[in-house]
């Protein structure tokens, strides 16, 4: 790990201003960022440790949603009974992630700004845009099956490893933000992330020292709510698959749907197409693979990982099939 | 730096074991090795006060020190182990207020002010505490490397889930779970046991559960 200067915030402003320059870094759980600067892939000279910050409620707002704060850890957000009985497909996106001992540390803010777990990220001998920008992407031509198919580039491949955040997307989610200037944001979940283009190293549209305070959930859309990860083991492990929906049947139609995928791209991957295709359909496993296909037709393959647009579709044809009751 | 120190000292298996494994991650990683030498030889320190099984103990420590290398090479409570030191094996796990954590991926730093329980700190007036005894009466280890983290994840599964705390095995996530075997096996997933002493850790944590030995 490299030599840095360790602070302990005093206030969400001074934190901030600490936070303008681009070697300085907020820590939280520090799951993400400490194994990071281990390899030396992250090597900030200034850490900001947020702990003393205000940021770890969980409160009703006046629009009857919830805002979680930026510290509010991942156990605690899936454990809160408001969050299990009102956005269970949060509860259970977050504990499809990790251990209990990683989300007993690792926060809201901080998972939703984890880095790529893409195996030529952490490679610090192999070329890596996001890494090192202009270097090349080794995972095109590498051993690419965690990768992702849908909304990267030929520079970059890499696919956001949260699941709290697939939860999120499909739940319309807004991360609220104070900039240095004290300027205050809200982003939907969605716009937060930037597609890699040929900045790969470029992930977020936050500017240095804006720091994520809070995360909005607005009142929980009608229908079932589901999660489900398809992964290499039982548990502890990245998903290769998943998906959260949102889904509400009224008679033998679909009459409401909200999808997204986890593992496919560089966000959590909220599809319109696939939502377009179900409202209205009939609930049947016809109107499911439709809905895949949607979702999917722009997706691609980089060899390795090509059995994950099948494997997306099919996940999600069982998720609709299981909220909506269709066997 | 800190790594290539006990080259100094006397060559306990311990030391020689621990240096040799420095030297050969220094090989692998030239240009991490060469940055390395290029840093000044004293950094600032930071006094941290860590309070580990009831006793405070006041601390100057390199910032960069994680809770995992002050409990061990700081305090010499090895019973807690450095497995994969990135959060993937569970070996490093400690109960910090309450809560477990791995304690390779924080910083000593961030924790003054906390509760710390180790494995050392579990025992009671000399007796071992129920989830370690029930771990020797199950046979729930076999090299035992992985035991204290696997003893302290467990007691703070028992924990969490008289809170109510549920899991991904857990079908009704509004519901408070039963402790079945598929409960304590998803719980008990940040615990990798390479002997695969499993199913004895998962018999040793339910008898625990219900009430101990009957």
């Amino acid at each position: 790990m490299k030599p840095f200067h360790y602070e302990r915030a005093s206030s969400v402003a001074s934190a901030c201003a600490s936070a303008t320059e681009p070697t300085t870094k907020f820590i939280a759980g520090g799951t993400n960022l400490l194994d990071l600067m281990k390899l030396q892939i992250e090597t900030p000279t200034h850490l900001v440790d947020i702990a003393p910050l205000p940021l770890a409620q969980i409160e009703e707002t006046a629009e009857g949603g919830l805002r979680i704060g930026a510290r509010v850890t991942n156990s605690v957000l899936a454990a809160d009974m408001r969050v299990r009985r009102r956005y269970p497909v949060l509860s259970q996106a977050i504990l499809a992630g990790a251990s209990t001992q990683l989300r007993n540390k690792a926060t809201t803010g901080g998972n939703l700004l984890q880095r790529t777990r893409c195996a030529y990220f952490y490679d610090t001998t192999k070329p890596c845009n996001k890494r090192m920008p202009g270097s090349g992407c080794a995972a095109l031509d590498g051993l690419n099956r965690m990768n992702a198919v849908i909304g990267v580039s030929n520079d970059c491949i890499a696919a956001h490893g949260s699941d709290m955040a697939v939860a999120m997307a499909v739940l319309d989610a807004r991360v609220e933000t104070v900039a240095a200037d004290g300027a205050t944001r809200t982003i939907p979940i969605d716009a937060l992330y930037r597609a890699p283009g040929n900045t790969p190293h470029i992930e977020t549209v936050l500017a240095p020292g804006e720091m994520i305070q809070s995360v909005l959930l607005p009142p929980p859309p009608p229908g079932r709510q589901l999660y489900r990860k398809v992964r290499d083991r039982a548990s502890y492990a990245f998903a290769l698959v998943s998906v959260a929906a949102v889904v509400a049947r009224e008679g033998d139609l679909v009459s409401a749907a909200r999808v997204a995928f986890g593992g496919i791209s560089y966000k959590p991957w909220r599809s319109a197409e696939a939502e377009a295709a179900l409202v209205g359909a009939p609930a049947t496993r016809a109107s499911f693979d439709a809905a895949g296909r949607a979702a999917l037709k722009d997706a691609h393959g980089y060899g390795y990982n090509d059995f994950k647009i099948p494997l997306a579709r099919r996940t999600l044809r069982a998720v609709l099939a299981d909220a909506t009751g269709v066997i | 730096m800190e790594r290539i120190l006990p080259f100094l000292t006397a060559l306990s298996r311990r030391r020689f074991l621990e240096t040799a494994g420095a030297v050969t991650l220094a090989m692998a990683s030239r240009p991490a090795a060469a940055e390395a030498a290029a840093e000044p030889v004293s950094m600032p320190t930071e006094n941290v006060t860590l309070t580990v099984n009831g006793r405070r103990h006041a601390l100057d420590l390199d910032p960069r020190t994680t809770l995992l290398d002050a409990l061990r090479e700081r305090l010499g409570l090895t019973g807690t182990k450095k497995g994969c030191d990135q959060g993937q094996c569970g070996a490093c796990t400690v109960i910090v207020n309450g809560q477990r954590i791995n304690s390779c991926l924080t910083l000593a730093v961030m924790h003054t002010g906390d509760e710390i329980t180790t494995i050392e700190g579990l025992e009671e007036d000399g007796n071992l505490h129920p989830m370690q005894a029930a771990f020797v009466r199950h046979d729930g280890l076999q090299c035992g490397y992985c035991t204290p983290g696997q003893i302290c994840s467990a007691v703070a599964l028992l924990a969490e889930h008289k809170a109510g705390w549920p899991s991904y095995a857990t079908a009704d996530v509004a519901t408070a779970p039963v402790l079945t075997d598929a409960e304590i096996a998803e719980r008990m997933s940040g615990n990798i046991c390479r002997c695969s002493a499993y199913a004895n850790i998962v018999s040793a944590i339910r008898e625990v559960a219900e009430g101990g030995r009957t």
